[in-house]
């Protein structure tokens, strides 16, 4: 690997695991009103955030740049652009996978019920003392899924990536536009590098959440 | 007397509870009506779990809710135990660390209810260390029970408990529900729509109907009244005496109680002499005799009673409510009732076929 495709390499990482971070604390609260919620925006919400699973990421990107950049609002009242940077990308990133941290939790979340948490009420546990002791805990498999799936989905992205990153060496170049790159040069060992290491990657952290899952249940009787 | 007072207004799009409550907050209170009727909810708003926009409720001196000065106490302030339906123990912990879980968050100086207490009554000493999908549905019960009330609640609300169990179960969990609430002495209230279970445990009967309070009373008053009785099934009590035991009969396999000067024959029992038994008589198993006749019968159990009040029930038969030092009902045909010529007021001899104890009794 060269110089660039490592930095590229950290790149990748760096974004994949802020984005997680974001997702999951983001999430939590969204994922908990989407599962418990009676209210009538609730479909719109769920439309809304499964969007990026249908879209090409082309579209979203083309948004988020235009957002982003010096003619969207930000720019407009700010005179500042997060276009073709790392936090801009690490924006980018936080719509384009929330499908896949949402959806796990919410799952979790609606097969956990307020049961728990009624009991946890009964107990004496403040709101955040039940969701930390009882909740989290129950819905732990579902939070596995969420990081696992954020993570490896934001790693693999590239259309959005494209678009509001602009793939600038050691800001927002990352794996999946270093190889189309090289592909582009021809390059072709140093494409299959690259490509043979996010295939294993991504299949050792798969099979790591699912021997993880299988080694820990969680017991509900 | 201390007592709970509330009242409370929940709609729902299908459902509407309007219910205003004053009852003694000592005792054991049960919830009883058919499902649908709002026993769940009330209780359910009695422990701050559903919020209704009009809501009042004060226990003693403590006031929980009071919509009008926008006050309201989440459950997790309210020195409240509650036991659900299902078990609901918490699966990541096992049965030590479920019980302590109240445990811990109360302050220390208000733990009046000790583990090894606790441990003792439900009989779980053995299952401490268990983990909870290795208990059997019974055990999990008996744990729900012994984490409520170790967070030393001043108050306990139980909902059907023992819906979820088998009769065998049922029958293991009874005498511990009624023990720890001989021992800790917390006022109980329990929802339930099983005549057996009203019969063991309740002191006095809260009856809804339809979302609506159809009438409150002792358990004698509300079985006994002529007006409620048909809110409690097919199963036609005549009377819930608490009586004592006054001798043992071996010999003849009897043991005699006493009851407000009267005495009743029941099978021999295990309690010792001056020992409270709670037992109910069918109505049915009443049949009356006017006038004491001298010739010898096989029946034991003979009381001296006054009717108080008589109700017609359908084509054939007629309830007649007695007083013998408390309410007792006789469900007798229409024919007898002509040919004896009852008449409120009139002296009459009861005669009682059949006596049962509590315990015995399944539905």
């Amino acid at each position: 690997m060269t110089e660039i495709d490592l930095s590229a390499l950290w790149v990748t990482l760096r974004l994949a695991t802020i984005t997680m971070v974001v997702l999951l604390i983001v999430g939590t609260p969204l994922a908990w009103w989407l599962a418990h919620t009676r209210s009538r925006f609730r479909p719109i919400v769920e439309a809304l955030v499964a969007l990026p699973i249908v879209l090409p990421p082309t579209v979203l990107g083309f948004y988020i740049l235009v957002a982003l950049g010096p003619y969207g609002p930000l720019g407009w009242l700010m005179n500042f652009t997060l276009a073709f940077t790392f936090t801009g990308l690490v924006i980018a990133s936080v719509f384009y996978s929330m499908p896949f941290v949402i959806q796990p939790l919410q799952g979790a979340f609606e097969a956990a019920g307020k049961g728990p948490l009624e009991v946890a009420w009964s107990l004496r546990a403040s709101k955040l003392d039940a969701f930390l002791t009882v909740i989290s805990p129950i819905a732990l498999r579902g939070y596995i899924s969420a990081a696992v799936l954020g993570f490896a989905h934001t790693m693999g992205e590239f259309g959005v990536v494209l678009m509001v990153g602009g793939s600038i060496p050691g800001q927002t170049k990352v794996l999946s536009t270093t190889i189309f790159e090289h592909v582009e040069a021809m390059e072709f060992a140093q494409a299959h590098a690259i490509s043979a290491f996010m295939l294993i990657f991504s299949f050792l952290v798969l099979l790591g959440v699912y021997v993880a899952n299988r080694r820990f249940p969680i017991h509900v009787s | 007397m201390s007592r709970l007072v509330a009242h409370f207004d929940v709609h729902y799009p299908s459902f509407h509870l309007s219910v205003s409550l004053d009852v003694p907050t000592s005792g054991i209170t049960v919830l009883f009506g058919p499902s649908g009727s709002g026993k769940t909810t009330l209780l359910r708003c009695l422990a701050g779990l559903e919020r209704s926009s009009a809501g009042f409720m004060q226990f003693g001196s403590d006031v929980w809710q009071d919509e009008a000065k926008g006050m309201f106490l989440p459950l997790h302030s309210r020195p409240i135990g509650y036991v659900f339906q299902e078990p609901r123990l918490f699966p990541h912990y096992n049965v030590r660390s479920n019980l302590l879980y109240g445990y811990k968050r109360i302050p220390v100086e208000e733990r009046r209810i000790s583990i090894e207490q606790v441990v003792t009554i439900l009989g779980i000493e053995h299952l401490l260390e268990r983990r909870i999908h290795k208990l059997s549905g019974g055990e999990q019960q008996r744990v729900a029970i012994g984490r409520a009330l170790l967070t030393s609640p001043k108050l306990l609300l139980m909902d059907e408990p023992l819906t979820s169990l088998d009769i065998q179960r049922k029958q293991e969990i009874l005498p511990f529900i009624h023990r720890l609430h001989e021992e800790l002495r917390i006022p109980l209230i329990y929802v339930s729509h099983a005549i057996s279970e009203i019969l063991h445990l309740a002191d006095r009967v809260v009856l809804l109907k339809q979302g609506k309070l159809v009438g409150v009373g002792t358990l004698n008053e509300a079985l006994t009244s002529l007006e409620y009785r048909g809110s409690f099934g097919s199963l036609r009590v005549g009377a819930v005496l608490d009586a004592r035991v006054a001798s043992h009969e071996p010999q003849y396999g009897l043991t005699q109680l006493e009851f407000k000067g009267q005495f009743l024959f029941v099978p021999l029992q295990s309690e010792i002499i001056g020992q409270s038994v709670r037992v109910h008589i069918l109505s049915s198993d009443v049949s009356l005799v006017v006038g004491r006749t001298d010739a010898a019968t096989s029946v034991l159990n003979i009381l001296e009673g006054t009717i108080i009040e008589i109700r017609e029930m359908d084509r054939s038969s007629v309830d007649v409510l007695l007083d013998i030092g408390a309410p007792l009902i006789a469900s007798i045909t229409r024919k007898s009732f002509a040919i004896l010529g009852l008449k409120p007021g009139q002296k009459v001899y009861a005669h009682i076929k059949a006596v049962a104890i509590n315990e015995e009794l399944t539905e």
